[in-house]
Protein backbone atom coordinates (compact mmCIF):
# COMPACT_ATOMS: atom_id res chain seq x y z
CA UNK A 1 0.00 0.00 0.00
CA UNK A 2 1.27 3.46 -0.78
CA UNK A 3 1.33 6.18 0.76
CA UNK A 4 0.73 9.81 -0.27
CA UNK A 5 3.10 10.08 -3.33
CA UNK A 6 4.77 14.11 -2.93
CA UNK A 7 5.17 15.50 -6.20
CA UNK A 8 7.38 17.50 -8.02
CA UNK A 9 5.68 19.93 -9.68
CA UNK A 10 5.96 21.60 -12.75
CA UNK A 11 4.29 24.83 -14.15
CA UNK A 12 1.64 23.84 -16.89
CA UNK A 13 3.19 26.97 -18.95
CA UNK A 14 6.66 25.08 -18.29
CA UNK A 15 5.24 21.42 -19.58
CA UNK A 16 3.64 23.28 -22.77
CA UNK A 17 7.30 24.26 -22.96
CA UNK A 18 8.47 20.88 -22.69
CA UNK A 19 6.19 19.13 -25.28
CA UNK A 20 6.84 21.68 -27.52
CA UNK A 21 10.42 21.18 -27.43
CA UNK A 22 9.71 17.62 -27.66
CA UNK A 23 7.87 17.73 -30.43
CA UNK A 24 10.72 19.55 -32.44
CA UNK A 25 13.49 17.03 -31.27
CA UNK A 26 15.00 19.14 -28.44
CA UNK A 27 14.75 19.58 -24.83
CA UNK A 28 14.80 22.14 -21.66
CA UNK A 29 18.93 21.86 -21.56
CA UNK A 30 19.39 21.86 -25.22
CA UNK A 31 19.44 18.11 -25.73
CA UNK A 32 18.32 15.87 -28.27
CA UNK A 33 16.01 13.18 -27.10
CA UNK A 34 18.79 10.37 -27.20
CA UNK A 35 21.51 12.37 -25.27
CA UNK A 36 22.70 11.50 -21.86
CA UNK A 37 23.76 14.33 -19.67
CA UNK A 38 27.17 14.87 -18.79
CA UNK A 39 28.79 11.40 -16.88
CA UNK A 40 31.74 11.96 -14.30
CA UNK A 41 32.82 9.23 -12.51
CA UNK A 42 35.53 10.08 -9.66
CA UNK A 43 36.69 6.70 -8.46
CA UNK A 44 38.27 5.48 -4.84
CA UNK A 45 36.57 8.31 -3.20
CA UNK A 46 36.26 6.95 0.52
CA UNK A 47 39.78 5.38 1.48
CA UNK A 48 38.13 3.01 4.22
CA UNK A 49 36.25 1.42 1.54
CA UNK A 50 37.28 -1.89 -0.83
CA UNK A 51 35.95 0.52 -3.68
CA UNK A 52 34.01 3.59 -4.04
CA UNK A 53 33.25 6.13 -6.36
CA UNK A 54 31.06 9.56 -6.92
CA UNK A 55 28.88 9.40 -9.98
CA UNK A 56 27.47 12.92 -11.29
CA UNK A 57 25.18 13.02 -13.87
CA UNK A 58 23.86 16.41 -14.81
CA UNK A 59 22.54 17.20 -11.26
CA UNK A 60 21.91 14.06 -9.66
CA UNK A 61 24.74 12.59 -7.51
CA UNK A 62 25.61 9.56 -5.74
CA UNK A 63 28.08 7.99 -3.91
CA UNK A 64 28.80 3.90 -3.77
CA UNK A 65 31.30 2.20 -1.28
CA UNK A 66 31.67 -1.67 -1.35
CA UNK A 67 32.66 -3.35 1.72
CA UNK A 68 33.47 -7.29 1.78
CA UNK A 69 33.84 -9.60 4.71
CA UNK A 70 33.37 -13.60 4.71
CA UNK A 71 29.93 -14.83 5.45
CA UNK A 72 28.11 -17.88 4.64
CA UNK A 73 26.65 -18.69 1.84
CA UNK A 74 22.88 -19.26 1.09
CA UNK A 75 21.83 -22.84 1.74
CA UNK A 76 20.33 -23.07 -1.69
CA UNK A 77 23.63 -21.72 -3.24
CA UNK A 78 26.73 -23.28 -1.47
CA UNK A 79 29.06 -22.83 -4.30
CA UNK A 80 28.50 -18.94 -4.89
CA UNK A 81 29.70 -15.95 -3.03
CA UNK A 82 27.07 -12.86 -1.75
CA UNK A 83 26.28 -10.44 -3.56
CA UNK A 84 24.31 -7.64 -1.98
CA UNK A 85 23.14 -4.27 -3.52
CA UNK A 86 21.47 -1.47 -1.41
CA UNK A 87 20.70 2.10 -2.17
CA UNK A 88 19.10 4.85 -0.45
CA UNK A 89 18.16 8.25 -0.76
CA UNK A 90 19.00 10.29 1.83
CA UNK A 91 17.06 12.90 3.60
CA UNK A 92 19.90 15.32 2.32
CA UNK A 93 19.07 15.01 -1.46
CA UNK A 94 16.12 16.33 -2.05
CA UNK A 95 13.18 18.49 -0.22
CA UNK A 96 10.97 15.58 -0.97
CA UNK A 97 13.17 12.97 0.64
CA UNK A 98 12.94 11.84 4.46
CA UNK A 99 14.31 9.38 6.79
CA UNK A 100 12.93 6.52 7.73
CA UNK A 101 12.00 2.71 6.05
CA UNK A 102 12.51 2.79 2.01
CA UNK A 103 9.51 3.29 0.71
CA UNK A 104 8.69 1.48 -2.70
CA UNK A 105 10.26 3.71 -5.19
CA UNK A 106 13.61 3.39 -3.45
CA UNK A 107 13.05 -0.26 -3.00
CA UNK A 108 12.44 -0.55 -6.83
CA UNK A 109 15.92 1.34 -7.18
CA UNK A 110 18.12 -1.13 -5.70
CA UNK A 111 16.26 -4.32 -6.63
CA UNK A 112 16.55 -3.15 -10.05
CA UNK A 113 20.39 -2.13 -9.75
CA UNK A 114 21.07 -5.39 -8.14
CA UNK A 115 19.06 -7.12 -11.25
CA UNK A 116 21.43 -5.89 -13.59
CA UNK A 117 24.61 -6.48 -11.99
CA UNK A 118 23.13 -9.92 -10.77
CA UNK A 119 21.37 -11.25 -13.84
CA UNK A 120 24.96 -9.70 -16.28
CA UNK A 121 26.78 -12.00 -14.24
CA UNK A 122 29.07 -9.09 -13.77
CA UNK A 123 30.94 -11.05 -10.83
CA UNK A 124 31.45 -14.18 -11.00
CA UNK A 125 30.44 -15.25 -7.53
CA UNK A 126 31.53 -18.81 -7.81
CA UNK A 127 34.88 -17.32 -7.50
CA UNK A 128 34.11 -15.66 -4.01
CA UNK A 129 34.09 -18.76 -2.58
CA UNK A 130 36.60 -20.49 0.02
CA UNK A 131 34.95 -23.20 1.88
CA UNK A 132 31.81 -24.37 -0.11
CA UNK A 133 29.05 -24.17 2.01
CA UNK A 134 31.04 -22.48 4.74
CA UNK A 135 32.74 -19.71 3.86
CA UNK A 136 32.11 -17.33 1.09
CA UNK A 137 33.07 -13.64 0.24
CA UNK A 138 29.88 -11.25 0.92
CA UNK A 139 30.46 -8.30 -1.41
CA UNK A 140 27.73 -5.40 -0.22
CA UNK A 141 27.86 -2.51 -2.64
CA UNK A 142 25.89 0.69 -0.82
CA UNK A 143 24.58 3.20 -2.91
CA UNK A 144 23.77 7.01 -1.04
CA UNK A 145 22.15 9.61 -3.17
CA UNK A 146 23.20 12.53 -2.53
CA UNK A 147 21.48 15.07 -4.62
CA UNK A 148 17.97 14.14 -7.19
CA UNK A 149 17.55 15.25 -10.40
CA UNK A 150 16.13 12.69 -12.01
CA UNK A 151 16.99 8.78 -13.77
CA UNK A 152 18.82 7.16 -10.33
CA UNK A 153 18.21 3.98 -11.40
CA UNK A 154 21.07 4.72 -14.09
CA UNK A 155 23.21 6.84 -12.19
CA UNK A 156 22.94 3.80 -9.30
CA UNK A 157 23.63 1.57 -11.68
CA UNK A 158 27.04 2.85 -13.14
CA UNK A 159 27.85 3.94 -9.68
CA UNK A 160 27.80 0.25 -8.36
CA UNK A 161 29.18 -0.62 -11.63
CA UNK A 162 32.58 1.45 -11.06
CA UNK A 163 32.61 1.17 -7.64
CA UNK A 164 32.73 -2.97 -8.42
CA UNK A 165 35.10 -2.50 -11.07
CA UNK A 166 38.14 -0.56 -8.68
CA UNK A 167 37.03 -2.49 -5.75
CA UNK A 168 40.27 -4.21 -4.26
CA UNK A 169 39.51 -6.84 -1.45
CA UNK A 170 42.00 -8.76 1.04
CA UNK A 171 42.32 -12.31 0.09
CA UNK A 172 41.58 -14.82 2.61
CA UNK A 173 43.60 -17.73 2.96
CA UNK A 174 42.89 -21.42 4.71
CA UNK A 175 45.06 -21.86 7.56
CA UNK A 176 45.99 -25.17 9.41
CA UNK A 177 42.88 -25.85 11.08
CA UNK A 178 40.96 -24.62 7.86
CA UNK A 179 39.76 -21.57 9.41
CA UNK A 180 39.89 -18.52 7.33
CA UNK A 181 41.86 -15.76 7.78
CA UNK A 182 42.97 -12.68 6.01
CA UNK A 183 46.04 -11.51 4.25
CA UNK A 184 47.47 -8.44 3.36
CA UNK A 185 47.22 -9.31 -0.14
CA UNK A 186 44.29 -7.16 -1.99
CA UNK A 187 43.01 -8.42 -5.17
CA UNK A 188 40.54 -7.34 -7.83
CA UNK A 189 36.98 -8.59 -7.72
CA UNK A 190 36.30 -11.52 -10.77
CA UNK A 191 35.04 -8.84 -13.28
CA UNK A 192 32.58 -10.80 -16.39
CA UNK A 193 31.08 -8.14 -18.03
CA UNK A 194 30.36 -4.33 -17.60
CA UNK A 195 26.34 -4.43 -17.47
CA UNK A 196 25.12 -0.56 -18.56
CA UNK A 197 21.63 0.79 -17.69
CA UNK A 198 19.38 2.74 -20.09
CA UNK A 199 16.56 4.41 -18.82
CA UNK A 200 14.25 5.79 -20.86
CA UNK A 201 10.83 7.74 -20.35
CA UNK A 202 8.05 7.76 -22.15
CA UNK A 203 6.57 11.43 -22.63
CA UNK A 204 3.23 11.85 -25.29
CA UNK A 205 4.73 9.73 -28.31
CA UNK A 206 8.46 10.54 -27.47
CA UNK A 207 11.39 8.61 -25.85
CA UNK A 208 13.64 10.26 -24.11
CA UNK A 209 16.79 9.06 -22.50
CA UNK A 210 18.50 10.14 -18.77
CA UNK A 211 15.30 12.08 -18.08
CA UNK A 212 16.00 14.60 -15.23
CA UNK A 213 13.69 15.27 -12.14
CA UNK A 214 11.17 17.86 -14.33
CA UNK A 215 10.93 15.65 -17.71
CA UNK A 216 10.00 12.52 -14.69
CA UNK A 217 7.54 14.71 -13.38
CA UNK A 218 5.95 14.74 -17.02
CA UNK A 219 6.65 11.13 -18.44
CA UNK A 220 3.86 8.88 -18.61
CA UNK A 221 5.86 5.95 -18.48
CA UNK A 222 9.22 4.71 -18.28
CA UNK A 223 11.50 1.94 -19.26
CA UNK A 224 14.79 0.77 -17.73
CA UNK A 225 16.90 -2.01 -20.01
CA UNK A 226 20.34 -3.43 -18.92
CA UNK A 227 22.74 -4.42 -21.83
CA UNK A 228 26.01 -6.64 -21.16
CA UNK A 229 29.60 -6.76 -23.30
CA UNK A 230 28.18 -8.97 -25.88
CA UNK A 231 25.03 -6.56 -26.71
CA UNK A 232 22.65 -8.90 -24.67
CA UNK A 233 19.51 -7.46 -22.66
CA UNK A 234 20.24 -8.79 -19.36
CA UNK A 235 17.66 -6.51 -17.08
CA UNK A 236 14.96 -5.16 -17.69
CA UNK A 237 11.73 -2.98 -15.60
CA UNK A 238 9.00 -1.17 -17.10
CA UNK A 239 7.56 1.21 -14.50
CA UNK A 240 5.21 4.32 -13.69
CA UNK A 241 1.47 3.78 -14.05
CA UNK A 242 1.21 4.66 -18.23
CA UNK A 243 2.20 2.20 -21.09
CA UNK A 244 4.33 1.40 -24.05
CA UNK A 245 3.79 0.45 -27.20
CA UNK A 246 5.67 -3.00 -28.13
CA UNK A 247 7.52 -1.09 -31.16
CA UNK A 248 8.31 1.37 -28.27
CA UNK A 249 9.90 -1.23 -26.40
CA UNK A 250 11.82 -2.41 -29.40
CA UNK A 251 12.94 0.69 -29.92
CA UNK A 252 13.84 1.05 -26.74
CA UNK A 253 15.64 -2.13 -27.00
CA UNK A 254 17.88 -1.01 -29.69
CA UNK A 255 18.40 2.50 -27.95
CA UNK A 256 19.59 0.56 -25.19
CA UNK A 257 22.61 -1.15 -26.79
CA UNK A 258 23.39 1.74 -28.49
CA UNK A 259 23.65 4.38 -26.04
CA UNK A 260 24.77 1.40 -23.40
CA UNK A 261 28.17 0.77 -25.30
CA UNK A 262 28.75 4.93 -25.12
CA UNK A 263 28.45 4.98 -21.49
CA UNK A 264 30.63 1.64 -20.91
CA UNK A 265 33.24 3.53 -22.40
CA UNK A 266 33.31 6.75 -20.36
CA UNK A 267 32.70 4.14 -17.48
CA UNK A 268 35.72 2.33 -18.28
CA UNK A 269 37.61 5.32 -19.02
CA UNK A 270 36.88 6.59 -15.20
CA UNK A 271 37.75 3.35 -13.81
CA UNK A 272 40.53 2.66 -15.97
CA UNK A 273 42.42 5.72 -15.79
CA UNK A 274 41.19 7.64 -13.05
CA UNK B 1 17.14 -14.88 -8.98
CA UNK B 2 20.74 -16.49 -10.04
CA UNK B 3 20.04 -17.59 -13.77
CA UNK B 4 23.42 -18.59 -14.13
CA UNK B 5 24.55 -22.32 -14.33
CA UNK B 6 22.20 -25.16 -13.11
CA UNK B 7 21.74 -28.20 -14.92
CA UNK B 8 19.51 -27.05 -17.75
CA UNK B 9 19.55 -30.33 -19.88
CA UNK B 10 16.82 -32.19 -18.40
CA UNK B 11 14.33 -29.09 -18.94
CA UNK B 12 14.01 -29.78 -22.34
CA UNK B 13 14.48 -32.70 -24.20
CA UNK B 14 15.42 -33.66 -28.42
CA UNK B 15 11.77 -33.65 -28.93
CA UNK B 16 11.09 -29.82 -27.55
CA UNK B 17 9.21 -31.30 -24.82
CA UNK B 18 10.02 -29.59 -21.22
CA UNK B 19 10.12 -31.33 -17.52
CA UNK B 20 6.56 -30.74 -17.36
CA UNK B 21 5.30 -32.25 -20.41
CA UNK B 22 4.63 -28.99 -22.90
CA UNK B 23 5.98 -27.58 -25.86
CA UNK B 24 8.27 -24.47 -25.94
CA UNK B 25 5.19 -22.57 -27.62
CA UNK B 26 2.67 -23.65 -24.86
CA UNK B 27 0.76 -22.53 -21.84
CA UNK B 28 0.25 -23.78 -18.37
CA UNK B 29 -3.31 -24.97 -18.14
CA UNK B 30 -5.41 -21.54 -16.72
CA UNK B 31 -8.49 -22.01 -15.40
CA UNK B 32 -10.25 -18.40 -13.68
CA UNK B 33 -13.23 -18.15 -11.30
CA UNK B 34 -15.23 -14.98 -11.39
CA UNK B 35 -17.10 -13.82 -7.92
CA UNK B 36 -15.39 -16.19 -5.40
CA UNK B 37 -15.39 -14.26 -2.55
CA UNK B 38 -19.08 -12.69 -0.97
CA UNK B 39 -17.60 -9.68 1.15
CA UNK B 40 -15.54 -8.47 -1.97
CA UNK B 41 -16.72 -5.67 -4.22
CA UNK B 42 -14.81 -8.05 -7.27
CA UNK B 43 -13.07 -10.90 -7.14
CA UNK B 44 -11.36 -14.26 -9.16
CA UNK B 45 -9.40 -17.33 -8.17
CA UNK B 46 -6.80 -18.00 -10.86
CA UNK B 47 -5.31 -21.06 -11.54
CA UNK B 48 -2.28 -20.86 -13.70
CA UNK B 49 -0.05 -24.15 -13.23
CA UNK B 50 0.00 -24.77 -9.88
CA UNK B 51 -0.26 -21.06 -9.03
CA UNK B 52 -3.06 -20.74 -7.04
CA UNK B 53 -3.86 -16.93 -6.78
CA UNK B 54 -7.21 -15.11 -5.30
CA UNK B 55 -7.67 -11.44 -5.91
CA UNK B 56 -10.12 -9.13 -4.27
CA UNK B 57 -11.59 -5.64 -5.02
CA UNK B 58 -12.66 -3.55 -2.61
CA UNK B 59 -14.25 -0.03 -3.58
CA UNK B 60 -14.40 2.58 -5.07
CA UNK B 61 -14.64 3.87 -1.14
CA UNK B 62 -13.64 6.17 1.32
CA UNK B 63 -9.92 7.13 1.49
CA UNK B 64 -7.82 6.65 4.91
CA UNK B 65 -6.12 8.31 5.81
CA UNK B 66 -8.10 11.00 4.37
CA UNK B 67 -5.51 13.18 3.30
CA UNK B 68 -4.14 10.54 0.81
CA UNK B 69 -7.07 11.38 -1.34
CA UNK B 70 -6.98 12.92 -5.11
CA UNK B 71 -9.08 15.86 -5.79
CA UNK B 72 -9.19 14.33 -9.27
CA UNK B 73 -9.55 10.87 -9.39
CA UNK B 74 -9.50 7.54 -7.03
CA UNK B 75 -6.53 6.07 -5.60
CA UNK B 76 -5.09 2.74 -7.03
CA UNK B 77 -3.31 0.58 -4.14
CA UNK B 78 -1.93 -2.58 -4.85
CA UNK B 79 -1.05 -5.65 -2.60
CA UNK B 80 0.30 -8.77 -3.34
CA UNK B 81 1.15 -11.47 -0.86
CA UNK B 82 2.65 -14.77 -0.79
CA UNK B 83 1.09 -16.52 2.25
CA UNK B 84 3.45 -18.43 4.28
CA UNK B 85 2.33 -22.23 3.13
CA UNK B 86 2.83 -20.91 -0.40
CA UNK B 87 6.33 -21.75 -0.77
CA UNK B 88 8.47 -24.72 -0.50
CA UNK B 89 9.65 -23.52 2.52
CA UNK B 90 7.47 -21.42 4.88
CA UNK B 91 7.86 -17.96 3.70
CA UNK B 92 8.01 -15.35 6.29
CA UNK B 93 4.76 -13.54 6.34
CA UNK B 94 5.63 -9.99 6.58
CA UNK B 95 5.58 -8.09 3.00
CA UNK B 96 8.91 -8.81 2.08
CA UNK B 97 11.23 -6.45 -0.28
CA UNK B 98 10.53 -8.37 -3.45
CA UNK B 99 6.53 -8.24 -2.43
CA UNK B 100 7.11 -4.58 -2.11
CA UNK B 101 8.30 -4.19 -5.60
CA UNK B 102 5.77 -6.74 -7.59
CA UNK B 103 2.84 -5.10 -5.31
CA UNK B 104 4.25 -1.54 -7.47
CA UNK B 105 4.78 -2.99 -10.67
CA UNK B 106 0.93 -4.91 -10.40
CA UNK B 107 -0.52 -1.40 -9.41
CA UNK B 108 1.39 -0.16 -12.82
CA UNK B 109 0.24 -2.79 -14.54
CA UNK B 110 -3.44 -1.84 -13.57
CA UNK B 111 -3.79 1.71 -13.60
CA UNK B 112 -3.83 2.67 -17.28
CA UNK B 113 -6.55 0.23 -17.94
CA UNK B 114 -8.93 1.97 -15.33
CA UNK B 115 -10.83 5.20 -15.65
CA UNK B 116 -9.76 6.10 -12.28
CA UNK B 117 -10.79 9.99 -13.04
CA UNK B 118 -14.40 8.44 -13.06
CA UNK B 119 -13.81 8.36 -9.16
CA UNK B 120 -12.60 11.02 -7.57
CA UNK B 121 -12.02 11.44 -4.14
CA UNK B 122 -12.08 7.53 -3.67
CA UNK B 123 -9.71 4.50 -2.85
CA UNK B 124 -9.74 1.51 -4.91
CA UNK B 125 -8.11 -1.83 -3.05
CA UNK B 126 -6.99 -4.20 -4.44
CA UNK B 127 -5.45 -7.54 -3.02
CA UNK B 128 -3.83 -10.41 -4.73
CA UNK B 129 -3.21 -13.72 -2.71
CA UNK B 130 -0.78 -16.17 -3.57
CA UNK B 131 -1.54 -19.37 -2.23
CA UNK B 132 0.28 -21.37 -3.77
CA UNK B 133 3.13 -19.89 -5.98
CA UNK B 134 4.86 -22.16 -9.35
CA UNK B 135 7.00 -19.23 -11.49
CA UNK B 136 4.86 -16.40 -12.85
CA UNK B 137 2.78 -15.44 -9.99
CA UNK B 138 2.64 -11.80 -10.70
CA UNK B 139 1.26 -12.94 -14.22
CA UNK B 140 -1.34 -14.69 -13.09
CA UNK B 141 -2.02 -12.21 -9.86
CA UNK B 142 -2.45 -9.75 -12.47
CA UNK B 143 -4.52 -11.05 -14.85
CA UNK B 144 -6.25 -12.00 -11.30
CA UNK B 145 -6.69 -8.57 -10.33
CA UNK B 146 -7.97 -7.55 -13.64
CA UNK B 147 -10.73 -9.92 -13.90
CA UNK B 148 -10.90 -8.96 -10.39
CA UNK B 149 -11.47 -5.48 -11.26
CA UNK B 150 -13.79 -5.92 -13.94
CA UNK B 151 -16.02 -7.75 -11.97
CA UNK B 152 -16.66 -4.65 -9.36
CA UNK B 153 -17.56 -2.79 -12.13
CA UNK B 154 -14.76 -0.33 -12.26
CA UNK B 155 -15.14 1.61 -15.23
CA UNK B 156 -11.95 0.10 -17.33
CA UNK B 157 -10.94 0.58 -20.99
CA UNK B 158 -9.67 -2.91 -21.69
CA UNK B 159 -8.75 -6.11 -19.56
CA UNK B 160 -4.93 -6.40 -18.49
CA UNK B 161 -3.39 -9.83 -19.33
CA UNK B 162 0.22 -11.00 -18.56
CA UNK B 163 1.91 -13.75 -19.42
CA UNK B 164 5.87 -14.18 -19.27
CA UNK B 165 8.13 -15.60 -21.50
CA UNK B 166 11.99 -17.05 -20.89
CA UNK B 167 14.68 -18.79 -21.82
CA UNK B 168 15.38 -22.13 -20.55
CA UNK B 169 18.51 -24.43 -21.94
CA UNK B 170 19.28 -22.36 -24.82
CA UNK B 171 16.25 -21.96 -25.96
CA UNK B 172 12.95 -19.27 -25.78
CA UNK B 173 9.68 -20.69 -24.25
CA UNK B 174 6.79 -19.43 -23.23
CA UNK B 175 4.80 -19.26 -19.60
CA UNK B 176 8.05 -20.11 -17.54
CA UNK B 177 7.33 -22.32 -14.43
CA UNK B 178 9.18 -22.53 -11.07
CA UNK B 179 11.75 -25.36 -11.81
CA UNK B 180 12.18 -23.36 -15.43
CA UNK B 181 12.83 -19.67 -13.48
CA UNK B 182 15.50 -21.23 -11.42
CA UNK B 183 17.30 -22.89 -13.31
CA UNK B 184 16.56 -21.23 -16.64
CA UNK B 185 18.46 -18.10 -18.02
CA UNK B 186 15.78 -15.10 -18.35
CA UNK B 187 12.59 -14.64 -17.36
CA UNK B 188 10.27 -11.95 -19.11
CA UNK B 189 7.30 -11.44 -17.44
CA UNK B 190 4.72 -8.98 -19.84
CA UNK B 191 1.22 -7.52 -19.30
CA UNK B 192 -0.79 -6.07 -22.08
CA UNK B 193 -4.19 -4.08 -22.60
CA UNK B 194 -5.32 -6.75 -25.53
CA UNK B 195 -7.08 -4.28 -28.05
CA UNK B 196 -4.72 -1.48 -27.89
CA UNK B 197 -1.66 -3.31 -28.11
CA UNK B 198 -0.25 -1.35 -25.18
CA UNK B 199 2.26 -2.95 -22.84
CA UNK B 200 1.87 -2.42 -19.23
CA UNK B 201 4.06 -4.51 -17.20
CA UNK B 202 7.80 -5.31 -18.36
CA UNK B 203 10.45 -6.76 -16.36
CA UNK B 204 13.29 -8.62 -17.66
CA UNK B 205 15.68 -11.29 -15.48
CA UNK B 206 18.65 -13.24 -17.11
CA UNK B 207 19.59 -12.35 -20.37
CA UNK B 208 18.61 -12.15 -24.21
CA UNK B 209 19.96 -11.04 -27.23
CA UNK B 210 18.30 -9.08 -29.23
CA UNK B 211 16.63 -11.85 -31.40
CA UNK B 212 15.95 -13.62 -28.61
CA UNK B 213 14.35 -10.69 -26.66
CA UNK B 214 12.28 -9.84 -29.79
CA UNK B 215 10.97 -13.62 -30.20
CA UNK B 216 10.75 -13.58 -26.41
CA UNK B 217 8.48 -10.37 -26.18
CA UNK B 218 6.08 -12.16 -29.53
CA UNK B 219 5.62 -15.13 -27.83
CA UNK B 220 4.48 -13.25 -24.34
CA UNK B 221 2.38 -11.25 -26.38
CA UNK B 222 0.50 -14.05 -27.83
CA UNK B 223 0.69 -15.73 -24.44
CA UNK B 224 -1.21 -12.46 -22.95
CA UNK B 225 -3.75 -12.66 -25.94
CA UNK B 226 -4.68 -16.39 -25.15
CA UNK B 227 -4.85 -15.31 -21.29
CA UNK B 228 -7.31 -12.40 -22.85
CA UNK B 229 -9.43 -14.64 -24.27
CA UNK B 230 -9.73 -16.87 -20.75
CA UNK B 231 -10.24 -13.95 -18.79
CA UNK B 232 -13.19 -12.57 -21.30
CA UNK B 233 -14.78 -16.40 -21.32
CA UNK B 234 -14.68 -16.41 -17.56
CA UNK B 235 -16.65 -13.21 -17.18
CA UNK B 236 -19.02 -13.69 -19.86
CA UNK B 237 -19.59 -17.11 -17.58
CA UNK B 238 -19.94 -15.34 -14.68
CA UNK B 239 -22.48 -13.03 -15.89
CA UNK B 240 -24.64 -15.00 -18.59
CA UNK B 241 -25.66 -17.77 -17.21
CA UNK B 242 -22.70 -20.53 -16.80
CA UNK B 243 -21.64 -20.62 -13.46
CA UNK B 244 -17.83 -21.90 -13.94
CA UNK B 245 -16.29 -22.85 -16.62
CA UNK B 246 -13.36 -24.76 -17.13
CA UNK B 247 -11.23 -23.72 -19.98
CA UNK B 248 -8.81 -25.71 -21.79
CA UNK B 249 -5.77 -23.41 -23.44
CA UNK B 250 -6.40 -24.23 -27.37
CA UNK B 251 -2.90 -24.12 -29.01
Amino acid sequence: MSAVKKIFVVEQLRRVQMSDLLARGTRLDGRGLSDFRELTITTNVIEKAEGSCRVKLGNTELIAGVKVNLGTPFPDTPDKGLLVVSAEVLPLASPYAEPGPPDENTIELARVADRGIRESGMIDVSKLVLVEGKHVYAVFVDVSILNVDGNLFDATSYAVVSSLMTAKIPKYVLDDKGQPSKTDEMVSLPIQTIPVSVTQARIGDHLIVDPTSEEEALMESRITLVSDDKGNLCAGQKGMPGSLTTDQVLQAASTAKLKGEEIRSIIKKAVYNG
Amino acid sequence: MGKQGGDSSSLINEQGIRADGRRIDELRPIKIEVGILKNADGSAFIQFGKNKIMAAVYGPKEVHPKHSALPDRSVLRCRYHMSPFSTEERKNPAPSRREIEISKVTREALEPSLMLEDYPRTAIDVFVEVLQSDGGSRCAGISAASVALADAGINMRDLVSACAAGKVAGQVVLDVDDTEDKEGQADLPIAIMSTSNQVTLLQLDGQLNEEEFNKALSWALSGCKKVYELQREALIGRYFGKNEKVLEVEQ
